[in-house]
Formats: structure tokens, C-alpha cells, sequence
């Protein structure tokens, strides 16, 4: 009985301290409904616009359009062009992440800057830069025309654009999850006698992983679906270096605009798949 | 010697060998190809750099491409306050989706926004034909550059702010409360200044992408000179005719832009801090 009375009275102050520290209901009503139509307007409108456009002359077509061995060969460099981009840049970005969280050095905060680099750089100018190394005119252009090699306008540019563009996403992820888990666990298991590849292996990969899954779906939807600097070094070579977004723009400026949705439809649904597994990570990762 | 060493950089393996491939890696992927814009070999003179900089028509691509990036940022700030506000402080069915959602346009890529944006607000499109009769224009003007750089700055400015706003902590709104401040005022004159970092890198990031941007802005924008010719198009058009010191020309200004952009906020971020102090 005795703890009733004050149970009682926090909860009464809990009442009068949620009212005073919230907004009236219809304040809340109202700003939870514009909030609700600046998404519809802003961001499911033009996905719904995608899925409304892609089947706008029916199923046949649209079949018909993501099959065709121009869009085939697209969705198939697409594809290639991350299962390269990824791996490396998560092997960079472990790498990067290790280095800068588990050590101290001179010089850390720079080299922190300098890999969020890239995301300050506008996409047109990441692909120029590689156009001035590796292009016809550019620094090893002669040498690479005499020994035969291309690299812009051919597979090798698509993924060094790629590769640039998607640069900071996995570093970026795991820099500040590693920081906060400290070094620690690690270096009891090192006392302990462990090496270093098992003590990745055994500790420290666990402990990020759900973070580190984050960081490769985010590199990856930016891998297959960049747009700007790939449209600088491919070529625009169709059915060779068209990657899907590329494929998008031709058949959009030849007006074919159901073909062109349709492939975008595609894209769409990797956004998609990336949001659900985004959303699956983080909540792994919370508990 | 070799135990103090050890010592100062604690007991784990790998230090040379991991920062070693990520500084060769960044030299390679990112910092050689950069220095390439400004030690190139397309033959770019001062008079020639001069000269394409004080070119009337990349002038009003700058002049495009900042103002446009600069009004979407700025109403993407006080959009995203709202859904901000709206994730961390209210429950409300079908929440988790919307979370969720706040992120598509970082997942979209930029052709397909483009494209479907383009297609909403044509004189033809769900959006387009209800303003037409009004005497509104979207696609093909500024306007539309704006809302497809606003498509594309929102996430930066939720995900900035919400995390700030669920850590706030509430005795100063309950202080406040008690000394009889009303809720819009406590708003205004608590919640908002505790705000501003967070809104202001999220203005930056959305500003700083909005002048890069180029897939979801070249399909809406309509690309006439002068008008709505975004400065990483006026590159694009150089290149292919292969006019390499111009396009490089172009590039390097567009980069300093960002850089300046860049410093600017981290400035002013210090200085918010240490007057908050």
C-alpha cells in the first residue's frame, strides 16, 4: 500500500509533464498529415509514376522491353560492373576502417576528409578526370593506344568511374561503428595470443557486421545505379557499355518511353529490395 | 625502441599494412585521377582557363546550377524539419514505411528520378496538366531543376537532424514548460537554436549535391543555354565535343565551388559549437 501513493503521484506528474511537453492533438494531426503529403508529393509520387508508365501499354510490352537483348545486355554489365566495385571497395573500406579506428597517427582527420572526398565531387567531373588519365589525349593515352588497351569508352572506365562514385560508402559506415566499440575485445584476444586475421575473423567482424552489410547495399545501389560519371566514360556503346541507367536515357531520348520505364521499372525494384534490407540492418544492428 | 613503438600504437597487428593499401587506394582510385584536372595535358592555358571561365554562357550555368541547388536546400530544410519532427516526436500508423521511404532517393538512381520526374510535370503528366490551365510551367524550367534536386537533397536533411532531435535532451522544453513559456515559443526559442548545426549540414550536403547533380536534373531541365543549362551538363556538351581544356576549364571552377562550399560549413559548424559552449 505504502508504494501505491507515490506510484500514483509520478504518474500524475508523468500525465502533466507529457502535456506540457507535447504538442495539442490537433497540432499533431495536422503537422503528421503534411508531413504525410510531402512524402506522397515529393517521393512516391515519381515511384508510382515509374510503375504507372511501365506497364502503360500492358504486360507484352513490357516483357517484351526488359527482354530485348539490348536491355539483356545492359542489366548483365550492370551487374558485372558491381560484382566488381563492391568487393573492392569493401575490402578498401574494412581496410581504411581498421587502420584509422584501432591506431593512432598523424594526419588521421586528413585522411578521414580525403575518402569522404568523393561525395563532394560532382559525378560529370569524376568521370572526366579518368577521361584526362586514361583518354585518348590524357596523360597515358599514347602508351595505352600503342599497346593496344582501352580503358575509356570500354568496361575498364565504367568501373574506375564506379569505383570513385561508390568510393566512401562502406569506410564511411564503419568508421564511426568501429570507433565506438573501442579496441578492447581485440586486444584482450591479441594478449591471449591470437593473430590477426582470427581476431578480425572472430570479434571484430561480428560486432560490425550488420553495419558493414549496410555500408555494401548502399555501395552497391549506388554501384548499379549511377548515372553521370559512367555517361562520361562509356561510350554509349549499345549493347557493349550501356549499363541499365544509361539504357534508360537512350530509350527515353528515342521516345520510347514505356521501353524506357520499363528498364527503369528495374531499377526501381533494386531501390526497393535495397530500402527493405536497409531497414532489416538497421534493426539487426539495434538489438 | 621496437617495444615503444609497440606500445604507442597498442598491441593489434596491421597497422602498416592497412593504412598502407588505403593510402595506395585513395592515391589510385581517387587522388591521381583528381590532380589530373589540374596538371592536365589538354593544353589548358591561363588565357584559355580565363576565357572559358568569363564565358558569358558557363557564367549563367554557374549562375543556374547554384541558384536552383541553393532554393531546393533551403526548402528541403524546413521540409525535412517537418518530417524530422514528425518521425522522432509522433506514432502514427504506417510509420516504419515512411522512415523507410525517406531514403529513396539515395537508393534511386539519378536517371530513373530524372525520367519519372519529367514525366510527372510535362504538359501531359499527372502534375503537368493540372498546372498547365493555371499558366504553370515545371518541366523544362528552373522550377523543375528545383524539385528535382529537392527529390534528391531530402534525405540529407532528415537524416541529419533526426538522430539530433531524438537525443535532445527534454529538461530545458520541461524547464521552459514550467516557467510558463508556450509550446510554439518553447519551439522557437529552445528546441529550434539546439537545431541549427544539424539543419545547417544538412543544408550543406543538399546544397553540395545539388550543384554536382546531373541524372536526375538533365531529363527535366530542358538544357537550354542560358536558361536552364546546369554547369555538370555545360561539361558533359564540352566533352563530347571534345573540347577537353574547356570541359576541364569548367570542372575546376565547379570543383572550387564545392571545396569553398565545403569549408564554409565546416567554419561555420566550429563556430556554432563554440558559441553554443
Amino acid at each position: 500500500m505504502a508504494g501505491t501513493v507515490p506510484a500514483v503521484q509520478a504518474k500524475a506528474r508523468q500525465v502533466s509533464r507529457n502535456q506540457a511537453l507535447s504538442e495539442s492533438t490537433w497540432v499533431k494531426w495536422t503537422l503528421i498529415t503534411l508531413a504525410g503529403l510531402v512524402m506522397l508529393w515529393l517521393v512516391v509520387l515519381p515511384l508510382l509514376v515509374v510503375i504507372a508508365e511501365a506497364f502503360k501499354k500492358g504486360w507484352e510490352v513490357y516483357a517484351a522491353s526488359i527482354t530485348d537483348p539490348d536491355a539483356l545486355s545492359a542489366l548483365r554489365l550492370t551487374l558485372l560492373v558491381a560484382f566488381i566495385t563492391v568487393p573492392l571497395n569493401t575490402l578498401f573500406g574494412i581496410a581504411a576502417a581498421w587502420a584509422i579506428t584501432k591506431f593512432r597517427f598523424r594526419g588521421k582527420q586528413l585522411l578521414v576528409t580525403l575518402i569522404d572526398l568523393p561525395f563532394s565531387v560532382s559525378p560529370v567531373i569524376g568521370g572526366l578526370m579518368y577521361v584526362l588519365v586514361y583518354g585518348k589525349r590524357g596523360w597515358f593515352g599514347t602508351w595505352l593506344d600503342d599497346h593496344n588497351i582501352q580503358i575509356v569508352f570500354a568496361l575498364p572506365g565504367i568501373i574506375l568511374a564506379t569505383l570513385f562514385i561508390t568510393f566512401p560508402f562502406v569506410a564511411r559506415e564503419l568508421i564511426p561503428l568501429m570507433e565506438d566499440q573501442g579496441q578492447q575485445e581485440e586486444e584482450a584476444a591479441v594478449t591471449l595470443g591470437a593473430k590477426g586475421w582470427k581476431v578480425f575473423w572472430h570479434i571484430t567482424l561480428p560486432n560490425i557486421k550488420w553495419g558493414l552489410l549496410y555500408g555494401i547495399i548502399l555501395c552497391n545501389a549506388r554501384a548499379m545505379g549511377e548515372f553521370g560519371a559512367v555517361s562520361v566514360v562509356s561510350g554509349h556503346i549499345r549493347g557493349e557499355t550501356n549499363t541499365l541507367p544509361l539504357h534508360v536515357e537512350i530509350l527515353y531520348n528515342e521516345y520510347q518511353f514505356s521501353a524506357s520505364f520499363a528498364v527503369a521499372s528495374l531499377l526501381l525494384l533494386l531501390a526497393l529490395v535495397t530500402l527493405v534490407l536497409k531497414a532489416w540492418f538497421t534493426r539487426k544492428h539495434a538489438h | 625502441m621496437k617495444t615503444a613503438t609497440a606500445s604507442n600504437r597498442g598491441v593489434l597487428p596491421g597497422f602498416g599494412l592497412t593504412l598502407g593499401y588505403t593510402i595506395l587506394y585513395l592515391s589510385l582510385v581517387v587522388l591521381i585521377p583528381l590532380s589530373a584536372l589540374l596538371f592536365n595535358s589538354t593544353g589548358l592555358t591561363w588565357e584559355k582557363f580565363w576565357g572559358v571561365a568569363t564565358d558569358p554562357r558557363v557564367i549563367a550555368s554557374y549562375r543556374v546550377s547554384f541558384l536552383t541547388a541553393a532554393a531546393a536546400a533551403l526548402v528541403d530544410t524546413v521540409l525535412g524539419l517537418l518530417l524530422a519532427w514528425v518521425l522522432v516526436r509522433y506514432t502514427f500508423p504506417g510509420k516504419s514505411i515512411f522512415d523507410a521511404l525517406v531514403d529513396l532517393p539515395f537508393a534511386l538512381p539519378t536517371a530513373v528520378a530524372g525520367v519519372s520526374l519529367t514525366a510527372i510535370y510535362a504538359n501531359n503528366g499527372w502534375i503537368g496538366s493540372l498546372l498547365e490551365p493555371l499558366g504553370i510551367k515545371v518541366a523544362f524550367t528552373p522550377l523543375g531543376i528545383i524539385i528535382a534536386l529537392m527529390f534528391i537533397g531530402i534525405p540529407f536533411v532528415v537524416r541529419t537532424v533526426q538522430p539530433v532531435l531524438q537525443e535532445l535532451e527534454a529538461d530545458v522544453e520541461e524547464a521552459a514548460a514550467t516557467l510558463g513559456s508556450s509550446r510554439l515559443r518553447t519551439f522557437g526559442s529552445v528546441i529550434l537554436p539546439q537545431l541549427a548545426p544539424p539543419l545547417l549540414t544538412g543544408f550543406a550536403l543538399a546544397f553540395a549535391r545539388g550543384i554536382g547533380e546531373y541524372g536526375s536534373v538533365v531529363f527535366i531541365s530542358g538544357n537550354m543555354p542560358m536558361k536552364t543549362e546546369i554547369a555538370p551538363l555545360l561539361i558533359m556538351s564540352k566533352l563530347e565535343r571534345f573540347d577537353y581544356a574547356g570541359a576541364t576549364a569548367v570542372a575546376i571552377i565547379l570543383l572550387l565551388i564545392s571545396f569553398l562550399l565545403l569549408l564554409a560549413t565546416n567554419l561555420l559548424q566550429r563556430w556554432m559549437r563554440k558559441s553554443a559552449r
